[in-house]
């Protein structure tokens, strides 16, 4: 097992590599000079060159991508050209709201899916599977934008029930905070639930049809402990690897969620920073939300193997 | 057991081009709801002109945000008076939000079909050549990893803003994020089909690769391939309307469903309308199209769907 884990932690680092090579060149290969594009439109010559001496833009561009990445990993992304602050306080000051958001849409969202899934599975054909799979493929075809001001429309501005945007921090009271969270959660739990519905259905459905499951209601179990302990228990593993998969359409729904309900996160960083032309910020947030993606996916690898003794590697 | 049986078992893998397809295409409720369904939009974007008289960028200051049904008389040229009912209202510029939605069918649907054909045609090309040629499998496969790691809406934000908004570069930095799928979809089909004997029987007779490729590899993609571009073609209309919501797509004065909601943004408490038209045309494309691609996936491709 210690193998294992070892070596799909070895696999995972040229993926890392990749992506930043990828976010790296993104700024390298626009046409002009990158220090030019940094400086921006009312930059005179002489802050090109600072900038350029700053950057190391006049070395070789392998080693222009090693000081990046060594500084990066160091938690230094130099200064944003539009906040004027560092990157890495920038960030650390907008990650809150996001985790906040991204915890509570996956908390929401299994806690809908899993179990519309597995009923979905056990009742396969009946008019309930249908609906569910219908309401899943709406989900996948709604923007998110849509159903957030849709959402907004009906349960803020209608009936009043929740505030239309903003967010309040933590620790400046946790009842405000949740009720601020609650609708933009939701906006972003559609997709989720869309997908993980489906992948709970077709993983029940799989597991409905082994030996065990039948062996357990011969015995005379009820239905619902085969459901709950029998095939859900075993259908577990593709379900978790779904939830680690859709932290990828999690991380774009952030960036419009966020805009749409003004919440100040690194979803809504990355817009600001891409409009505002930041370049050492925009590389900084995509790196960081695609290295969060891949370490994510990399612990719930490892996790099967804690959780599921049948994986051999 | 016999090789007879088994032979006939593997036979239906491959069904697309086989009297019956469209037999069954046609008996398929979701292939015929997302058709119909797209047919419409498509002839909503095409017949746009015929359906609105109105220039989908024409400004008229003194309409400005207009809820729906609003009328409106204006002189035309003899000095006649008409009068025109705005059936969806008017934006903050006093534009028309009917005529530039149905415009805006024409920019959602030219995207949406442009990023699945670029994104299918070069995953297609880098797919069938990683999967079939070792040495470059790992490098390639490597490289899509990183791409398909970096999330396709931050990675379509970001070539968007270095590029420069316009139709081309949209197209294509949503098309981006799309290719890694294609090549690995199209990979995994090579690898399993580069097995077969009759593939190494025309490799022992020395066919060249590049025939080898088109003549016994490529047929084998097309099924998977035609419901993967259904789908792509779905969510690139989809980015490409979060990329002009967000203000960094499509120039703001060109008609796109993105444009008209992001117009309509900070007035959406006191004017929804300006969202929820769009909105709603852009939910029904993209959800009759995701329809088509189920509907094609059952029917084209029975071993895809049993996956998801």
């Amino acid at each position: 097992m210690w193998n294992y884990i070892g070596r799909r932690i070895l696999a995972t680092l040229p993926v890392l590599l990749i992506v930043a090579v990828l976010v790296f060149l993104m700024l390298r290969l626009t046409p002009g000079d990158p220090a030019a594009v940094i400086a921006g439109d009312a930059a005179t010559a002489q802050d090109v060159a600072e900038i350029r001496g700053k950057l190391g833009l006049d070395r070789p561009v392998v080693t222009q991508f090693f000081i990046w990445i060594g500084r990066g990993l160091q938690g230094d992304f130099g200064e944003s050209f539009f906040y004027k602050k560092t990157v890495a306080s920038l960030i650390a000051d907008r990650i809150e709201p996001t985790l906040a958001l991204a915890t509570l849409t996956i908390i929401l969202a299994t806690l809908i899916a899993v179990p519309l899934g597995t009923l979905a599975a056990y009742r396969q054909g009946s008019w309930i599977d249908r609906i569910v799979m219908g309401i899943s493929v709406i989900g996948f075809s709604v923007p998110v934008f849509v159903i957030g001001y849709v959402l907004i429309y009906v349960f803020a501005l209608h009936l009043g029930w929740f505030p239309v945007q903003g967010y309040q921090r933590m620790a400046d009271g946790f009842g405000g905070f949740l009720h601020r969270l609650i609708l933009p959660s939701i906006t972003l739990a559609v997709v989720y639930v869309a997908l993980l519905a489906r992948m709970t259905r077709t993983s029940v459905i799989e597991v409905l049809n082994e030996d065990y499951v039948r062996t357990a209601r011969a015995k005379g179990l009820p239905n619902l402990k085969v459901l709950v302990f029998h095939a859900l228990r075993n259908a577990a593993v593709p379900i978790v690897t779904v939830i680690g998969i859709g932290i990828a359409v999690l991380i774009g729904g952030v960036v419009v969620t966020e805009s749409v309900y003004n919440i100040p996160g690194l979803g809504r960083l990355t817009v600001d920073a891409v409009l505002a032309r930041d370049y050492p910020t925009v590389q900084a947030v995509i790196l960081l939300f695609s290295f969060a993606y891949v370490l994510i996916n990399l612990a719930i690898d490892l996790m099967y193997t804690v959780l599921d003794p049948r994986i051999r590697y | 057991m016999s090789a007879v049986p088994s032979m006939i078992v593997e036979a239906p893998a491959v069904t697309a081009g086989k009297p019956g397809v469209w037999l069954r295409l046609a008996h398929n409720p979701s292939v015929l709801i997302g058709a119909l369904l797209v047919t419409l939009i498509a002839l909503t974007g095409i017949a746009a002109p015929l359906l609105s008289s109105i220039d989908p960028g024409a400004i008229n200051p003194s309409n400005r945000n207009k809820t729906s049904g609003y009328e409106t008389s204006v002189r035309d040229d003899e000095g006649r008076k008409i009068t025109r009912k705005a059936l969806m209202g008017t934006d903050s510029l006093g534009r028309d939000i009917y005529t530039r939605v149905v415009y805006g069918a024409r920019v959602s649907l030219i995207v949406g079909i442009t990023v699945a054909v670029f994104s299918v045609v070069i995953g297609l090309v880098i797919g069938l050549f990683a999967g079939y040629l070792r040495w470059l499998d790992g490098i390639v496969m490597r490289i899509m990893d990183g791409l398909m790691a970096i999330p396709a809406i931050l990675l379509a934000i970001a070539l968007v803003s270095l590029s420069g908004a316009s139709m081309m570069t949209v197209i294509v930095a949503v098309a981006i994020p799309e290719i890694p799928r294609v090549v690995r979809l199209v990979r995994a089909i090579v690898l399993s089909i580069r097995e077969e004997p009759y593939v190494e029987a025309a490799i022992s007779v020395g066919t060249p690769t590049i025939k080898v490729l088109w003549r016994h590899v490529l047929p084998n993609t097309i099924a998977p391939l035609i419901v993967q571009a259904t789908f792509i073609c779905g969510s690139a209309i989809l980015l490409e309307a979060i990329l002009s919501f967000l203000g960094v797509g499509i120039p703001p004065e060109t008609p796109t469903w993105g444009n008209i909601m992001a117009e309509g943004r900070s007035l959406f408490q006191v004017y929804p309308h300006n969202i929820l038209y769009p909105g709603t045309f852009l939910t029904l494309t993209v959800l009759a199209i995701n329809m088509l691609g189920d509907g094609l996936r059952d029917t084209l491709d029975p071993r895809m769907s049993k996956r998801l």
